[in-house]
């Protein structure tokens, strides 16, 4: 995936074409990611819509030497799902517990939209190790440091890396396949 | 620096999550400037991630962006009332008090406005019973010093009685004669017809001599009925006549009504 420079500087213009482009391109993956978190869809759209709006607000605070322009609209998701967890309007829901959500919903989902290989990912969940599930839940959907993810996992800190570059091994080469 | 062993450590994975230090960060955005296979390496991850996290938006979504532009607009500028939902209870609390001092306010003017009225009332009272005081304390003067004229013993009381013409009236006069005065008392005559006037006379019987003491021209408006006139005569008899506006020269004997002589 490339770096989108051009449309990052221009919503940092506060250009609103652009501000909608980067909508277009990262609303599933934000959408995707809260809803992991959160588990309900009309309070994860809720917390989407607070997403843009300080990606918007925020865009000038982004610069590549930080990260990925992806990764810091992941981060932004992923703190305003957890945020939303600790809220009043959210205790007041019940909440699927598993463990690995993600899976769960990947299983059961039919209609993807155009953009995904619906059959890789497919393909992809149902030869994941327990394991796998587990460590790219904590690390990538829920935003885990590694150090948080070997107590949690109870495997050595220095593996978590490694497991976890294999199990997303996996998912490339069944994408790219 | 081996790039191989460093993309199979995994760190490249964890750059994409999101999971590094800002430091490590640093260091690994460093390294993808010298190294295009790393660099290489991150937009594959990327692209299989994306993949992974767009796979699991539960539905499409539908009516979010313009919701969300929605808030562009109110928030040109780049404000955003993130938290909108916060109930200000300090300005609620303000206003409350500010709306609850007017009521108030409100009321107590309008019960001020009502008793400066009832004072401004009670003052008008209070000048009509004092003009009524003053009154009557005149009035009972005026009675007190008649009383005073009628006791005293030198004085000659002569009753005038009723003629032809009104057998019901009665009239008395009280001659004070060293002070040369006379007190006419016509509570016993009635009202005089518009146009007339009651006239006092003193007269000599022997031949017989009219002389006028005085008109009571104020008649209706003297409610003790009792007129004080000067009369310099050396009265025999009294006689009152009624006769028109301004009085006569010599008495109109057909409107004789009372009529006294002096008892020697």
């Amino acid at each position: 995936m490339m770096q989108p420079t051009e449309l990052i500087a221009a919503l940092q213009n506060q250009n609103q074409d652009a501000f909608k482009r980067v909508y277009d391109m990262y609303a599933d993956n934000v959408y995707g990611i809260i809803y992991t978190i959160i588990k309900d869809k009309s309070l994860s759209e809720e917390v989407l819509q607070d997403v843009f709006l300080k990606i918007w607000k925020n865009a000038n605070s982004y610069s590549e030497k930080k990260g990925r322009f992806f990764t810091w609209i992941l981060n932004i998701a992923r703190n305003a799902a957890i945020d939303k967890t600790r809220s009043k309007s959210f205790k007041n829901t019940s909440q699927n517990q598993s463990a690995d959500y993600f899976v769960d919903i990947l299983e059961h989902k039919d209609n993807f939209s155009s953009k995904i290989d619906a059959i890789g990912i497919k393909k992809y969940i149902a030869s994941l190790e327990p394991l796998c599930k587990k460590v790219i839940d904590l690390l990538f959907f829920k935003g885990f440091t590694q150090k948080e993810a070997s107590e949690e996992l109870n495997i050595p800190l220095g593996t978590i890396k490694t497991r976890n570059r294999i199990c997303i091994d996996k998912l490339r080469k069944t994408l790219e396949a | 620096m081996d790039i191989k062993a460093y993309i199979a450590s995994g760190i490249l994975e964890l750059y994409v999550y999101g999971s590094l230090t800002e430091k490590e960060n640093l260091e690994v955005y460093e390294i993808l400037q010298k190294h295009p296979e790393a660099l290489e390496e991150v937009k594959r991850i990327e692209h299989a991630l994306d993949q992974l996290s767009a796979a699991v938006a539960p539905n499409t979504l539908s009516s979010s962006y313009k919701k969300i532009e929605q808030n562009l607009d109110a928030s040109t500028g780049g404000i955003i009332a993130i938290d909108r939902k916060k109930t200000n209870w300090p300005a609620y609390i303000g206003w409350a008090a500010a709306v609850a001092l007017l009521i108030g306010v409100f009321f107590q003017s309008n019960k001020n406005r009502a008793l400066r009225q009832q004072v401004v009332q009670q003052e008008i009272e209070k000048q009509v019973l004092e003009s009524k005081i003053i009154i009557a304390e005149e009035e009972a003067s005026k009675t007190k010093s008649l009383l005073d004229v009628l006791r005293n013993k030198t004085l000659i009381r002569v009753p005038l009685k009723a003629q032809n013409i009104d057998p019901t009236a009665y009239a008395s006069v009280y001659w004070d004669k060293e002070q040369q005065n006379t007190y006419i008392d016509v509570a016993g005559l009635p009202d005089p017809p518009p146009g007339k006037v009651y006239q006092v006379w003193s007269l000599k019987l022997n031949p017989l001599t009219p002389t006028s003491i005085g008109i009571l021209d104020k008649f209706s408006k003297n409610d003790q009925k009792i007129f004080l006139l000067a009369n310099p005569n050396d009265s025999e008899a009294f006689g009152i006549t009624l006769e028109p506006e301004g009085g006569s020269k010599s008495p109109t004997l057909e409107q004789l009504y009372v009529l006294g002589a002096i008892a020697s």
